[in-house]
């Protein structure tokens, strides 16, 4: 009997759904020749939507590659291969690798040939996303744009507001530069409704997934990472999307309901951890492993902001929910309207992108803030060779959490390359770290 | 002389401090990516020089930076925490990759440097990127401003430009020679000069500059024999150990693409109404680092055009390990150059360079490249 009552998630399998309904999608417009675009999922997906159309995009689908191949080596190392055969250098970003790999093998995780998409857009959030379908593109023979993302520095840097108009404007312009290319491209007329309503979507849906993240502040906390990978992930692939508000509206209102009866996630929650970066997909079973000390992951800077929409509070020195444009008074009218709102979302609120530029101190700031807010006991730090943007900073924010005396347990892996994790080192570490912290096994209590 | 270029890079800090001693009223900021505007600097009386590795072990930098972050950022911050910039009032990046990144914010945690940042675009080609990026050098100048505690001329501005822009005309001019059949100056003391003005005063560097042009090119061999022509290409490199193999064992590099060479000094800054859209367009058109090289690929024609005009028989394409920026554009630069006919060598960089394996697999190149001669 555990400590705390516990149930499966109701909504769980209509997030499956959902998202196996993504790829069938994809998969449906290749097969009758409708239009894909692709780029990365954290770019400004809601540009495109005003025509209709699916969009694949590179870092889910990399994760699925890397899940597939747990059972399937080919779709993970096969594909590292292939990519690693045409001369691409093997530490470079495992997302990207895996995309190219499955283009030049010309096959698609979910069945059937790699879909062609009729243009690449990209947004230039980190070192890698510029040029990784700049590569695609150049194998493809299709369209490529990109826009440059050049994020507000975090507040602990007290960035002017000229600066900040700056970037907005510079965003902002080129997005609408991009509405023109891309109709040009497709010789499609762009709809500028379904666009407005894209952006109202995507910001109330990471709204309402950072109200979710908001609800696992309560002991025991209702969600773990591990479920929360399987839930943040709507909003990663069709946060612009009607369907996305109504997901996390309903699940919003099960966490709600499950803090109100105290249900846990995790059934022993007695020490809590929070994760940095992205988990190794290949080996999800170190949480699980986690759990027979008591000691369950209850979120991330990264899965708290990847699909979630964060305003820093000045007055209370916080993170909170941001504000979609219906909550803050706001109508978007017009297309530029919807582009200023759009560009300042994402420059401000998507905390994860401002930490691939800036991951010194602004990160230490958030990563403090979840520890307070959450009850956080300690952090997961990986060490991830397979992602550099979330890599930067973080042997900076191991220092930074051994001078306020927070436990970190650090462990070195690759989000998708295998080939660069070694379980049984982890398992050590993880005992080892334990036994600093003084857990047991509660088997062996 | 020639030989100056290579006692200022091998004595970069002894040069600084003494120049500091000299220079009492001006201020040292160092930086590390290429893309800092220095004119604005040299404006406010502030010299900007570029903070180079030492390319020797070190172990300080493990704590603060991942193993599989460049080698160069490792180094560069290897020398910032163990003081060897101390002497600098300030240090400063632009946005280029989130290594230098990194490294920069390393420095001013843990050495309490006066920082700045310059968020420069990236998608340079962008017709957004102009006024963008002029509004921004004009907060990195009312910034400098209130750190040296006077206001920047228009008249200070055409001094700073005149004094970089300068320094840019004389390399060119420099290079300009090396297409000659029997280069007057080696690919090493090239490289010794640009890293030279990065690392010291410009206008010092601008006078050894001159005097080499006017009194010691004309009619000299930097080799008896040049050898094989080559073209060097890639992301930072100051490793003179390496350069100089390639020179001893039959080779002659005549052009590059580097930060530390041409993609530093190419091209000048054009007359505009206003000097800071003038100095931030300047910047956009120059030869970008690969990073900033989207939507379209404009280096391929601009590298093939070098290597037909300095006529080159193949490219060494070497990079520092884990350079993101060029190994992402590795695979389409050396299609390129094979398609049109120029053979590539491709060599990964560290700290400290292996140099047997890699005389090894130069030897190797230029004997392929040297291949029609035996039959």
């Amino acid at each position: 009997m555990g400590k705390y009552k516990t149930e499966p998630l109701k909504c769980w399998g209509k997030a499956k759904e959902l998202r196996l309904n993504v790829y069938k999608g994809i998969a449906r417009a290749r097969d009758e020749g409708t239009m894909i675009v692709a780029g990365g999922t954290e770019s400004a997906i809601a540009l495109p939507a005003g025509f209709d159309m699916d969009f694949l995009g590179g870092e889910p689908y990399g994760a699925s590659c890397t899940f597939a191949g747990i059972k399937d080596p080919q779709w993970s190392k096969g594909l590292m291969e292939a990519t690693e055969a045409a001369k691409f250098p093997r530490d470079m970003c495992a997302y990207m690798r895996l995309g190219i790999g499955s283009l030049l093998e010309d096959k698609f995780v979910f069945g059937g040939p790699y879909p062609k998409p009729t243009f690449n857009l990209q947004t230039h959030i980190c070192d890698t996303h510029g040029k990784w379908y700049q590569i695609m593109s150049d194998i493809e023979g299709v369209p490529y744009n990109v826009c440059d993302y050049v994020p507000f520095e975090w507040e602990t840097e007290n960035e002017s507001e000229e600066s900040k108009a700056l970037k907005r404007t510079y965003l902002k312009d080129q997005m609408l530069e991009v509405i023109d290319w891309m109709e040009g491209v497709t010789g499609k007329k762009y709809d500028d409704e379904k666009f407005i309503n894209a952006v109202n979507w995507e910001c109330e849906s990471t709204n309402l997934w950072a109200r979710c993240c908001m609800e696992n502040q309560a002991i025991p906390a209702p969600m773990d990472e591990k479920m929360m990978y399987s839930l943040y992930i709507i909003a990663v692939l069709m946060r612009q999307q009607k369907a996305a508000v109504d997901f996390y509206k309903e699940l919003l209102d099960e966490l709600k309901d499950r803090v109100k009866r105290g249900i846990a996630a995790f059934e022993n929650e007695r020490y809590r951890m929070i994760h940095d970066s992205q988990p190794p997909w290949h080996n999800l079973g170190i949480f699980r492993y986690m759990e027979e000390f008591g000691a369950v992951v209850i979120g991330a800077h990264y899965s708290f902001g990847l699909s979630g929409g964060w305003a820093y509070d000045a007055e209370q020195d916080k993170y909170l929910p941001a504000k979609p444009p219906k909550e803050a008074g706001v109508t978007l009218s017009t297309r530029e309207e919807a582009c200023e709102w759009y560009a300042n979302w994402l420059l401000e609120y998507h905390t994860v992108l401002r930490s691939l530029r800036f991951s010194g101190r602004g990160k230490h700031k958030r990563i403090h803030d979840i520890i307070d807010n959450w009850n956080i006991d300690a952090v997961m730090i990986h060490l991830n060779r397979g992602c550099e943007g979330t890599a930067v900073g973080q042997m900076e924010l191991r220092r930074y959490l051994a001078d306020q005396g927070i436990p970190a347990l650090t462990y070195e892996g690759n989000l998708a390359d295998e080939r660069e994790f070694d379980l049984p080192r982890t398992i050590d570490k993880i005992d080892t770290f334990m036994e600093t912290v003084g857990l047991k096994k509660i088997s062996e209590e | 002389m020639i030989a100056d270029f290579e006692k200022i890079y091998e004595n970069r800090h002894d040069y600084m401090k003494a120049w500091k001693e000299k220079n009492p009223d001006w201020k040292v900021l160092g930086y590390i990516c290429s893309y800092m505007p220095e004119e604005i600097l040299y404006a406010a009386n502030v010299l900007p020089i570029r903070m180079f590795g030492a390319h020797e072990p070190q172990n300080v930098t493990e704590p603060h930076i991942l193993g599989m972050f460049c080698p160069f950022c490792r180094d560069v911050l290897a020398q910032g925490l163990l003081g060897r910039y101390d002497y600098c009032d300030a240090i400063g990046i632009t946005h280029t990759c989130k290594h230098v990144n990194q490294a920069y914010e390393s420095m001013v945690t843990h050495k309490g440097f006066t920082h700045f940042f310059v968020p420069t675009p990236n998608k340079m080609q962008a017709k957004q990127a102009l006024p963008y990026y002029s509004g921004i050098l004009g907060l990195f100048k009312k910034q400098i401003e209130e750190w040296v505690g006077r206001e920047i001329t228009d008249d200070d501005l055409k001094r700073g430009i005149e004094i970089v822009d300068t320094n840019r005309r004389l390399m060119r001019e420099v290079y300009e020679t090396r297409k000659a059949e029997d280069p007057p100056i080696s690919g090493r003391d090239s490289m010794l000069m640009v890293c030279a003005s990065e690392m010291y005063d410009k206008v010092e560097v601008n006078k050894i500059i001159e005097d080499v042009l006017k009194n010691e090119l004309p009619g000299r061999k930097a080799k008896d024999d040049p050898g094989i022509r080559l073209m060097i290409l890639g992301s930072e490199n100051d490793d003179v150990k390496f350069v100089n193999m390639v020179e001893e064992v039959g080779a002659s590099l005549v052009i590059d693409d580097h930060c530390t060479g041409s993609r530093y000094f190419w091209n000048t800054t054009e007359p505009a109404d206003d000097l800071l859209t003038s100095i931030a367009d300047r910047y956009l058109k120059r030869p970008p680092c690969p990073i900033k090289d989207m939507p379209n690929r404009s280096r391929i024609p601009h590298l093939l055009g070098l290597a037909r005009e300095w006529d080159v028989a193949g490219v060494i394409m070497i990079q520092q390990k884990f350079c993101d920026p060029h190994e992402l554009d590795k695979v389409a630069l050396m299609d390129a150059f094979e398609e049109a006919g120029f053979p590539t060598l491709y060599l990964e960089l560290d700290v400290t360079v292996p140099l047997g394996p890699f005389r090894i697999r130069v030897e190797a190149f230029l004997e392929t490249l040297g291949s029609e001669d035996l039959f």
